[in-house]
């Protein structure tokens, strides 16, 4: 893209995991954004995507938040979010309401103008100057949604592949769910331990140091059971790798910044 | 069969703790996925013939009573009966029927799930009838009293020693491991078996309305003993199985071997249309089809039309990892896997099948290897709503969802509340960066660790930065 057109106005969907747990991926996406030619703002009325709600039967919940939600980012030329699975939701909005509701064309509107942060840097800006550098072996897990409701799975892969001293190992199945599912991994707890048993093992097969993903759900559920399990692998949402901010603890790792960020 | 998929989580916890059954799940991903996707990548029109596939299924719903008329007037024209069955009960005592009518006492039986929908066995045993299971799988299943846990590899939970102990048993023989003994025992059992048949009764893979044909695929050709050699042939299928033209069903034959187990085409495809001609070398003197309903019409036109495109390859369940995790027996009923999980509720009610719908973390595999494009995570999100719907969802989750949509629907205290679970977490955490045990959150931490919090929320912090901008 020409660096002399004018700046992009993207609005940041935070996600709210994001929000509580690992606020410096919010801001590796700023960051990026930003490195991108893009102005970002984020408003303050939103909240959750509404994903709980809607998986979990409770339409009308969904239908509010989505009101809420397309209305927060009205007028924003793009909506940009560190999650497949959060902007996946966004686009289920559309499902959400009838033909003859004036809110099904808002949501459509929504959908066309919002993307997962990789996605959005790769597929729209054609964005290639990544100006980082990690020197370690990674492995990437694949999140369900953004893979395979988004189309997520080269993008990363390619901004990867320009941050400088990093090594990407593909582990076996990383395809393959980690067992997360949101309140599906509290709701069958001896299934979601399977299965994210699998997945750090698989990943570990690699010898990478870092896991990374785009979600991060998935992440802390695979976070936190390599913790459990005792691995040395520690686990990165990517934007923190790309946006060169990567001297923060892993996720789940000893925060010796406690209380001093402020 | 009795229903157990209101114990699904106790189940699952079971078949988790089953060194046996883990080890035969630990051979499903070499025997299946593997083999499709190297199926499907030598076939680069394959994901267009999915689309065909999906488009003619939607075609033959649309005008499914047609077809069937169709099919029934040429099956009637062959010389065959067509029997139409609204429900189990019905189907049941129409099999059994025409077995009386020619004094049968044993019947051979070719695999059919849908023979397990209705629990045709355990009533042709009630009444006098014995029905002998020819599929080597589900023989091997009879002999030890079990059920199919795969809807085209019924005994995939077992084990060579499994097989090897129960035929010791039954066959009265010197024990063997080697599968080559074993299937030769098999065989010589199942021999005399066949020719002794007053009765063969076959599922059918597909019905075509243009000559009255049905179809089995098998990989071991028992079907083709099954049924031409008794005198009278029964295929018990259900009316979504209707396709309009032997050209169609072609079609959907090459996708189903693909999806199913990775092979260009199923060993035997057996067709079947109506009773022995004169002139003819062997075949049934008598030919029925039991068509069976039980519930499928119902799905035609609502929310849970599409499922009706299912050709039952299995691709669903081999690829689900809930499935791949626990096996077929902890979903509890017939149909196992994504596919069982939208079919179940329908079949014995949302109220018992409650769980099946919510035991998936909604990944969509099963929608990404589904030959006829069923959008699985979709249909059991219906479950889930009409569940919610009915009151019927449990009071933690009401409750919860409840307390949650309050916050969220308010972003003034969605972010005070935020902000306080933010400091809470990150107070419990204190240096070790992660909490080893969350109240209400055991699920979580009897498995894993809780990441804390790395600081206070991004909200804060971006409003901070913002502030101190300007």
């Amino acid at each position: 893209m020409s660096v002399n057109s004018s700046p992009i106005r993207v609005g940041l969907f935070v996600t709210c995991l994001v929000d509580m747990f690992r606020p410096s991926v919010g801001f590796a996406t700023v960051k990026l954004l930003e490195q991108a030619g893009c102005t970002v703002e984020v408003p303050e009325a939103q909240t959750c995507c509404g994903q709980p709600a809607f998986n979990s039967g409770d339409r009308e919940t969904t239908r509010d938040i989505a009101k809420q939600t397309i209305a927060a980012f009205d007028g924003y030329e793009y909506v940009v979010g560190p999650s497949g699975s959060c902007i996946g939701m966004l686009h289920y909005f559309t499902d959400l309401f009838d033909e003859a509701d004036p809110w099904k064309a808002r949501a459509e509107d929504l959908k066309k103008r919002s993307f997962e942060i990789t996605s959005f840097l790769v597929d729209v800006l054609d964005f290639d100057q990544v100006l980082a550098s990690f020197d370690q072996k990674v492995t990437y897990h694949d999140s369900c949604s953004g893979l395979r409701q988004l189309g997520v799975k080269s993008q990363p892969r390619k901004l990867l592949g320009k941050v400088d001293g990093t090594e990407l190992a593909e582990m076996p199945e990383a395809e393959t769910c980690c067992g997360f599912g949101g309140t599906f991994c509290v709701k069958y707890p001896d299934i979601s331990n399977r299965m994210v048993s699998n997945k750090t093992g698989f990943a570990d097969e690699t010898g990478a140091q870092t896991l990374l993903g785009g979600d991060l759900g998935c992440l802390l559920n695979m976070a936190g059971k390599l913790k459990r399990e005792g691995k040395a692998m520690e686990a990165r949402h990517v934007v923190e790798v790309l946006a060169g901010m990567t001297d923060t603890p892993a996720i789940g790792e000893a925060d010796y910044d406690l209380g001093k960020q402020l | 069969m009795q229903i157990k998929s209101p114990e699904f989580k106790e189940n699952a916890r079971i078949a988790l703790k089953d060194v046996g059954l883990q080890k035969a799940l630990g051979n499903l991903k070499a025997g299946f996925p593997e083999k499709r996707a190297i199926a499907v990548q030598r076939m680069p029109e394959f994901h267009d013939m999915r689309d065909e596939a999906r488009d003619l299924k939607n075609h033959i719903l649309e005008n499914l009573d047609i077809y069937l008329e169709q099919f029934e007037s040429k099956v009637t024209e062959n010389g065959g009966h067509v029997h139409w069955c609204r429900t189990s009960d019905d189907a049941r005592k129409t099999i059994l029927d025409i077995c009386q009518q020619v004094d049968a006492k044993t019947v051979t039986k070719g695999k059919s799930m849908v023979s397990e929908e209705i629990n045709l066995n355990e009533y042709l045993e009630e009444n006098g009838v014995q029905p002998i299971e020819t599929d080597l799988g589900e023989y091997i299943l009879q002999l030890r009293n079990d059920h199919p846990s795969h809807i085209i590899a019924p005994a995939i939970h077992l084990n060579l020693e499994d097989v090897s102990e129960a035929f010791h048993e039954h066959h009265k023989k010197p024990k063997s491991d080697d599968p080559a003994v074993l299937m030769q025992e098999a065989r010589e059992e199942l021999r005399t078996k066949f020719v002794n048949a007053d009765v063969g009764i076959t599922g059918a893979n597909f019905l075509v309305a243009e000559t009255g044909s049905t179809i089995i695929v098998t990989n071991e050709g028992n079907g083709d003993l099954t049924q031409t050699l008794p005198k009278t042939h029964i295929v018990i299928t259900s009316i979504e199985k209707v396709v309009p033209t032997l050209e169609d069903m072609t079609l959907f034959l090459r996708l189903l071997a693909r999806s199913a187990t990775g092979q260009e085409f199923t060993v035997y495809n057996t067709l079947s249309t109506g009773p022995r001609r004169e002139g003819d070398a062997d075949g049934p003197d008598n030919f029925h089809v039991v068509l069976v309903d039980n519930g499928r019409s119902d799905m035609v036109g609502g929310e849970l039309h599409d499922m009706l495109r299912c050709i039952r390859c299995s691709a669903c369940m081999n690829h689900c990892p809930v499935y791949g995790a626990v096996g077929g027996h902890a979903y509890g009923w017939v149909y196992p896997g994504p596919m069982g999980s939208v079919l179940t509720p329908q079949m014995v009610g949302i109220e018992k099948a409650g769980n099946l719908p919510n035991a998936s973390t909604f990944c969509g595999k099963c929608e990404e290897v589904c030959p006829v494009r069923i959008p699985l995570p979709k249909l059991m999100r219906h479950w889930r709503t009409n569940e919610f719907e009915k009151h019927l969802s449990p009071k933690a989750v009401r409750w919860g969802i409840a307390g949650w949509g309050f916050f969220a629907k308010r972003p003034k205290l969605y972010r005070q509340m935020s902000n306080t679970s933010n400091w809470f977490m990150r107070t419990m955490a204190g240096k070790k960066g992660r909490i080893n045990s969350l109240p209400l959150a055991g699920g979580w931490t009897d498995f894993r660790d809780m990441p804390a919090p790395s600081g206070k929320t991004f909200m804060q912090q971006w409003q901070k930065k913002q502030g101190d901008k300007s």
